[in-house]
């Protein structure tokens, strides 16, 4: 960046330079060129693994000998299930983030994601019972990875939910970190809970999500649609990032200079 | 003892901050005396507006009527869904008395004298869970059996329903009351917090309720059970950190 850039960054950062590129970020300017700048290098090469992929899962990979051509949309299922607890992981960390080191931007990173979050969450529950009708012959299924990513979509809405409900801003953003931070904790004790409630009612838990041995035509295109995800996840993650810099910046005196200067 | 008594006559920001200033002198800071101190003055309270205390029971009572009017009045068909509905009814029962826990002290300024006071706000307000529990889940505890027995819970089960429940709704009143904390300060608070407690007390209900069923069945109970105790001691842990930094982002305006 150049040296405008430079004076433009408000915190002045003390623990060497190991970590100048973090305080960097916490400067809501440099924060938004940044994401701004990042974001076509996700968003492209999002778009082309995932053409690739859907060309790889849809009509390369050959059709499960027992599932037929039903299996094929584990390859949205899967990643959407993964990155729902991932992006609710990315969430918690910022929010954290936010609350401890008072970084304002963190607590915007965080509000960015969690509907982000909660859309791979529903993605998930509807791929999931899209593909149960057809495996297991009903929409849905009280099974564990069911149950739980359930309870992952009222955490995510209880997350946007508190958010809402102030007026202001920041006690907003710090309410809403202390029930991401408790919810994480609590994640770990819903799975295990979910999971062996589940092995005491039904008997054998379907296990036909593990997809235990696929061939490589069929693994290939599933890595590529997960790194495809996960770059969709990034890219969107800085156009959202940005709208929230902008609402939150709006009388801010740089974000008037760089729209007069454009 | 006197001081205490006169500080505790109300609930008045006047009163309440004689409660803190008489934790400044250094031979009367003890941590069990904050405790004490705050616990008595809520029962009192409690207790002269007896009606309150008495309507999550009366809830509690009502909403295990529900069932067997909705579903059938066959005991035997009751019996399989009696330990879920109990404890069902025991979780619904406990979020309605925790609306009301914080909200009366932030509204007159108590609450707010408490965050400056310089005592920990954790134990203040881990002194008020434990007053909800008194007063919102024994209750319940005690109810339970009676009510239980409605929906055919042999008397052979009655130790195990009430131990659970005792356990329980202990981690119940935490995690409510870090809710609470959060939604204080929001007049529509009272959706919104069952929307965020619930979802966290999920693995509560699912063990406390196969505990019971386990027990109705003569299975050994003392896995769950166990996994249920380390779940309060978890709660009982990390909960009055979260609820102090909650109701610190609640009170500052």
């Amino acid at each position: 960046m150049t040296s405008n850039t430079e004076s433009e960054v408000t915190a002045a950062p003390r623990s060497g330079s190991r970590w100048l590129w973090f305080h960097k970020l916490s400067s809501p300017p440099y924060a938004f060129r940044t994401a701004g700048n990042l974001r076509p290098w996700f968003f492209w090469p999002s778009l082309i693994l995932m053409a690739f992929a859907l060309y790889g899962g849809l009509i390369l990979a050959p059709p499960d000998y027992q599932q037929k051509d039903a299996f094929r949309i584990i390859y949205v299922h899967v990643p959407s299930a993964i990155l729902s607890l991932q992006v609710y992981v990315v969430m918690a960390v910022a929010a954290a983030v936010g609350l401890i080191w008072r970084m304002k931007l963190a607590h915007a990173l965080a509000a960015a994601v969690a509907p982000l979050g909660a859309w791979f969450t529903f993605l998930c529950l509807a791929t999931g019972s899209i593909y149960g009708k057809p495996m297991w012959g009903t929409w849905w299924e009280w099974e564990p990875r069911l149950t739980s990513e359930l309870i992952m979509l009222f955490l995510y809405l209880g997350f946007m939910a508190l958010r809402n409900s102030f007026d202001d801003l920041q006690r907003a953003d710090r309410a809403a970190a202390v029930l991401a931070i408790v919810g994480v904790v609590n994640v770990p004790i819903v799975k295990f809970s979910v999971q062996w409630w589940n092995s005491l009612h039904q008997g054998p838990t379907f296990s036909k999500l593990d997809a235990p041995s696929m061939t490589a035509s069929m693994a290939w295109p599933w890595g590529l649609m997960m790194l495809a995800f996960v770059l969709y996840f990034a890219a969107v993650t800085c156009d959202r990032l940005r709208s929230e810099i902008l609402r939150r910046e709006r009388n801010a005196s740089w974000l008037a200079e760089s729209l007069r200067s454009r | 003892m006197q001081s205490d008594s006169a500080a505790m006559r109300s609930d008045t920001p006047s009163s309440s901050m004689s409660v803190a200033t008489a934790g400044v002198g250094p031979a009367r800071t003890g941590l069990m005396r904050i405790t004490s101190l705050v616990i008595v003055r809520d029962v009192k309270l409690a207790v002269r507006h007896l009606d309150q205390v008495l309507q999550p029971l009366v809830f509690f009572a009502i909403v295990v009527t529900l069932f067997p009017l909705a579903i059938s009045p066959v005991i035997d068909e009751l019996r399989k869904i009696s330990a879920g509905v109990v404890w069902v009814a025991a979780m619904l029962a406990s979020l309605i008395a925790l609306e009301s826990l914080f909200r009366a002290d932030v509204e007159d300024g108590t609450m707010e004298q408490w965050v400056l006071s310089g005592q920990p706000l954790s134990l203040l307000l881990f002194s008020k869970t434990i007053t909800h529990w008194l007063l919102a889940g024994l209750p319940l505890v005690i109810a339970a059996p009676i009510i239980g027995t409605g929906l055919g819970i042999p008397v052979s089960v009655w130790p195990v329903l009430m131990g659970t429940l005792a356990i329980g709704t202990g981690s119940l009143s935490i995690l409510g009351a870090i809710g609470a904390a959060l939604t204080v300060s929001l007049r529509r608070g009272s959706a919104l917090l069952a929307l965020l407690v619930l979802p966290l007390e999920i693995p509560v209900l699912i063990f406390g309720a196969r505990v019971v069923d386990l027990a109705m069945h003569g299975e050994p109970v003392t896995g769950p059970l166990n996994l249920l105790a380390a779940m309060l001691l978890l709660f009982l842990s990390l909960g009055p950190l979260a609820m102090a930094a909650a109701m610190r982002i609640s009170v500052e305006s």
